[in-house]
């Protein structure tokens, strides 16, 4: 019975790598060290809705066809379409976005990652500020104060305390938990926030005012602070203060909170300012939350091939990238495009209805190993193998460390590498005919 | 009874273990409610698993009452997913991201029950 140490999980963006696999006859029979949200991943492939062949909506049901016949279809949509948006691929190599990226470029079409609904303003943070950042290992081993701002890492990423932050145990913090201050900044008591030495509750939506008055008490501007910013007293922004300023190194870990809330992009630029004037005083670093495994795979793919780490857009035979114009939402909210591919994410899902509503009335071609929201507004569905488990292949950890996910039983489906390969081959075959 | 809320949507584990099954009812479990805290529930009348009408500008949506002592007064979250995502913002205020947190929302009891995954899209393709 083979046992297979060390693999990867490729579930959130912590891509945990010290997972025991038990292999049995060609299956996961036994899994050690995954969280709630591994297991899930690892065990209940087995039992969850797979899309068991390639399927095209006849008559408005989705019916068995063959591989062959549905990437021929899914080609004709690509090649008669005239502005088709190209969506998610953050659940899959960086070997398969690369050939996505390939596809677009062909088809002249908008690629778009999940970032455009999770850490997308982030990057744009980035882009005006700059993102201090460190490796996990590198929180680990030194950081004393750890900030986890709008984010939920006991739910989203519940093994991210124990192995690279709060509880874990490193070189400089060998006493662990004990040794390190955690600060949670949110806008309910979460779980993650039940576990802090201090937790500051914010009203919604303020976050940019608390940074900003942070900001001015480090810098040596506490007179200019009223009694209360962001519903926080300033006695306790003082408190917190002082709590960076005499770190030895402090890590702000932040989420969607701080992302999808009230200004936005905005936020992070702040967090990175704030960042900056930390360093005066001590060393400090910022590590955005990501979501899907590959996520910050598909911005550092795409920011080696086309320049820009989303949204980017081809139409004119050259990279062009405005995301509140050629982000995934704008596009279908302005009901731009005429086709979509929609691979390894769900729209379907995840997207507001004003966008989904529009992808509901036009040709959708989805790429994935399971049935979800999306397939029930697909008119093409190509099952896929599940990279991590079925497939091998590169994907970046949130902190942006590239690891090898390791093929751990046999497949009868293809591969995303090869599927989009497969698809670009027939997109060409058919314009080269036309 | 109608409370006026601020609506949030955000990760939770439940959510996260059905990412790659969401036509199972797990899913439906994790991701079609409401939660407030007990006061805003008394103040609706509602007690948990009663349904609830979400209502915003964008849409309306009818999900389960959760309690969550950790929400403060008239915040009210919705796990990410299909449900919220009915009568969550589609504007992105010019840069990309949708108005996924901080949508003022209103919220009464209902005698409906929430749609399972597959009815509500159908709704998108009826649309």
């Amino acid at each position: 019975m083979p046992v297979i140490k060390d693999a990867v999980c490729s579930l959130c963006g912590s891509l945990c790598d010290d997972i025991t696999v038990t292999v049995e006859d060609n299956k996961i029979t036994k899994i050690e060290n995954a969280c709630i949200l591994g297991h899930s991943k690892f065990v209940g492939m087995f039992e969850h809705d797979r899309i068991e062949t390639p399927m095209i909506r006849k008559d408005g049901e989705l019916v068995p066809v063959s591989y062959e016949e549905a990437i021929e279809a899914a080609a004709k949509i690509l090649v008669n379409s005239r502005r088709t948006l190209s969506y998610g691929w953050c659940s899959t190599s960086c070997e398969a976005i690369s050939g996505a990226i390939k596809l677009a470029e062909e088809t002249g079409s908008v690629i778009d990652s999940t970032a455009n609904v999770c850490h997308g303003p982030s990057a744009l943070a980035a882009q005006e500020k700059g993102s201090p950042s460190a490796s996990l290992g590198v929180i680990k081993n030194r950081a004393d104060v750890i900030v986890f701002w709008g984010c939920n890492p006991v739910h989203a990423h519940p093994r991210h305390m124990s192995r690279y932050s709060s509880f874990s145990k490193g070189f400089f913090t060998e006493k662990g938990r004990k040794a390190r201050t955690m600060v949670v900044i949110d806008v309910r008591k979460t779980d993650t926030a039940k576990l802090a030495d201090k937790y500051v509750e914010i009203e919604q939506g303020s976050d940019l005012l608390l940074i900003t008055a942070l900001r001015s008490i480090v810098n040596g501007h506490e007179d200019v602070i009223p009694e209360t910013v962001a519903g926080v007293p300033k006695a306790e922004l003082l408190e917190l203060a002082e709590t960076l300023k005499n770190a030895k190194f402090v890590c702000i870990f932040f989420g969607m909170g701080v992302t999808q809330s009230r200004s936005k992009y905005k936020n992070g630029d702040a967090v990175s300012s704030l960042i900056s004037d930390l360093n005066q005083h001590t060393k400090a670093v910022m590590i955005g939350m990501r979501g899907h495994y590959n996520v910050t795979g598909f911005g550092q793919v795409a920011t080696w091939e086309t320049g820009f780490p989303m949204a980017i857009d081809f139409a004119k035979g050259y990279p062009y990238y405005n995301p509140g114009e050629t982000g995934a939402n704008d596009l279908l909210v302005r009901e731009e495009p005429d086709a979509a591919i929609i691979a390894a994410a769900d729209a379907g899902a995840h997207f507001p209805q004003k966008a989904v509503r529009h992808l509901a009335r036009i040709p959708v071609i989805q790429i994935d190993p399971y049935a979800n929201p999306t397939t029930e507004l697909a008119d093409v569905v190509i099952p896929s193998a599940i990279v991590g488990i079925e497939a091998e292949g590169t994907a970046y950890r949130m902190d942006a460390i590239s690891l090898r996910m390791k093929k751990l039983i046999d497949s009868k489906f293809k591969t995303d590498e090869e599927i989009v390969k497969d698809l670009t081959t027939k997109v060409r075959e058919l314009k080269r005919g036309a | 009874m109608k409370i006026k809320a601020n609506l949030i949507s955000g990760r939770t584990a439940d959510q996260g273990a059905h990412l790659e099954a969401k036509t199972h009812k797990g899913y439906f479990d994790a991701c079609a409610y409401c939660e407030l805290n007990s006061a805003d529930l008394e103040r609706l009348s509602a007690s948990e698993g009663d349904s609830l009408k979400v209502t915003t500008e964008f849409g309306e949506v009818v999900v389960f009452a959760k309690a969550n002592e950790g929400n403060p007064d008239g915040l009210a979250f919705i796990p990410m997913g299909p449900w919220a995502n009915a009568v969550l913002s589609p504007d992105t205020h010019g840069c990309g991201m949708p108005g996924f947190k901080g949508i003022p929302a209103e919220i009464e009891v209902t005698d409906e029950k929430p749609l399972d995954m597959k009815s509500l899209m159908k709704k998108y393709l009826e649309d």
